[in-house]
């Protein structure tokens, strides 16, 4: 994928089945979530992702800009997901591009599936997702980190929603993609799971991949999301927990 | 009635329906509605193409011009892809910059056209690194009357195929050569009406819809592209079951685009 014409392509897979940072294939990189990171939004989450950096920030249920967008018998759901300039190696240019705004619409059409957007008509939950850091993965640490946002703000939900890309690299199927798995790797699939009905709300798919592989990444995809699911919880624990924090906490350096 | 309590009372009608295995327009949930292309729709394009699926029509241009390669893909020639929903095709249209909504259209077909490796882009490299062929797909939807991507990419995949290099105009080579197309990548589209998956949905089962999925698949067996959209869930069961029925239907929609 992307790579016509590309040199040098790094060795992905070893022969005793190791991956370019050592994991196996069904390992996720380290994952840490740090609920309540901001002070001024309803709800945040930072999320520490292999080498992601992604804060997310939740407002509302609030009035509704710009007012033609109002629904009358639910709320809308808006997502804006950006990349800082500095998040890549090559400087970005500031401001929402082409697959910025995919991202956004199918990360809100996500939410919007699990969110009890009837409680609230004429108002909107504004999602920002804020990508300091980026190493692959972006969609699907964004949309963990606004996630545990949405609890934090108190909006009423179905269930969390953990999210993860599975792919195929030099023939394996393997869990969470690194850069250079995404960059010169087969296929990338980006999931979100309902953990609670087991259904997907968020799935893409770009790359090769025959229908035996497409099935191993599915059911490989929905156990990383239980896992994911596991440090979500544990991180509103943290902040919420009979031992939890009371009060907005430091991001930690 | 205002246009909410009519749209109401359709997508409880079509939901109903459903339940017992029955669509509005009288299909089964596994029919596309006709489908039909027009290769050569406008001949001031380099290849063109006018599809159409029920209701819903697209017109997609090819343009081929010479161009600079991207410093990173020295080798390779440039493919560009944009889709416009016009707003003469739907009143839920309106003009201004690119909704979301047809960002999304363009994203998903170019993701497909790109990851099938449709043309090989090596082939529309000139001079290394100087000078290279651009490829600009440009899709019209000229009438919306649902499943858009499907369309599109059906569109698309007949203008391609049917496209010419204009070596001539621009002093490239003495003759023109047709694009070598070298796989056939074409999009299926489901909507989930409560317990039923429906293909090829109509604007009004898309407004009922509990989610939509597109599954992009190749002539050798290959998923190439994917894309859940609008609000709504699939199990990983459902995902299974509908690649089958997309290959299915791949088949044939590649047949129509190569004029079988």
């Amino acid at each position: 994928m992307g790579s016509v014409g590309a040199k040098d392509v790094p060795v992905l897979m070893s022969p005793e089945g190791r991956r370019i940072d050592g994991r196996k294939v069904d390992e996720l990189r380290s994952l840490r979530i740090t609920a309540g990171a901001l002070r001024q939004a309803d709800g945040s989450a930072f999320v520490e992702w292999g080498a992601n950096k992604v804060m997310a920030a939740v407002y509302g249920p609030r009035e509704v800009h710009p007012r033609h967008l109002q629904e009358n018998n639910k709320a809308i759901v808006q997502c804006r997901y950006n990349m800082a300039a500095f998040s890549v190696d090559e400087r970005k240019r500031p401001g929402l591009d082409r697959r910025s705004q995919e991202i956004s619409k199918v990360i809100a059409e996500a939410f919007e599936s699990v969110i009890f957007v009837e409680e609230y008509p004429r108002t909107s939950i504004d999602v920002y997702i804020e990508v300091l850091q980026a190493n692959a993965g972006t969609r699907c640490a964004g949309l963990v980190a606004a996630s545990v946002a949405l609890a934090d703000a108190g909006i009423p939900m179905v269930d969390l929603l953990p999210a993860v890309a599975v792919g195929k690299v030099a023939g394996h199927v393997v869990l969470d993609l690194k850069k250079e798995e995404d960059n010169y790797g087969e296929a990338d699939l980006p999931m979100a799971l309902v953990p609670q009905s087991g259904r997907l709300v968020l799935l893409q798919m770009e790359g090769h991949m025959n229908r035996e592989e497409l099935a191993k990444a599915l059911d490989l995809g929905v156990l990383g999301c239980r896992k994911i699911y596991e440090e979500m919880k544990r991180a509103l624990r943290e902040r919420y927990g009979p031992t939890g924090a009371s009060g907005p906490m430091e991001v930690a350096a | 009635m205002s246009d909410e309590v009519t749209a109401e009372i359709l997508t409880t009608h079509i939901l109903d329906l459903a339940k017992n295995g029955r669509r509005l327009d009288g299909r089964g949930s596994d029919d596309y509605r006709n489908i039909s292309v027009e290769p050569g729709f406008v001949s001031t394009a380099d290849g063109s193409a006018l599809a159409r699926i029920g209701d819903t029509a697209v017109v997609c241009g090819i343009k081929l011009e010479p161009g600079k390669p991207f410093p990173d893909t020295p080798n390779a020639g440039v493919l560009t892809t944009n889709a416009e929903l016009v707003p003469l095709s739907s009143p839920m249209f309106e003009p201004g910059p690119p909704h979301p909504r047809a960002i999304e259209v363009s994203r998903v077909v170019d993701r497909a056209i790109r990851a099938a490796e449709t043309i090989d882009l090596t082939k529309l490299c000139v001079t290394p690194a100087e000078k290279c062929w651009t490829c600009f797909v440009d899709m019209h939807v000229i009438d919306h009357g649902g499943n858009i991507i499907d369309t599109a990419s059906l569109a698309a995949l007949t203008a391609l195929t049917h496209a010419t290099l204009p070596s001539q105009r621009f002093g490239i080579a003495e003759t023109d050569t047709p694009l070598a197309v070298q796989h056939f990548p074409v999009e299926c589209t489901f909507t989930r009406l409560g317990d039923v998956v429906v293909v090829d949905p109509t604007v009004d089962e898309e407004r009922a819809g509990q989610g939509r999925l597109t599954i992009a698949t190749d002539e050798a067996g290959n998923i190439v592209a994917m894309q859940k959209g609008l609000v709504g869930a699939f199990s990983p069961e459902d995902v299974k079951d509908l690649v089958e029925r997309a290959f299915r239907h791949g088949d044939r929609l590649r047949a129509i685009a190569q004029g079988a």
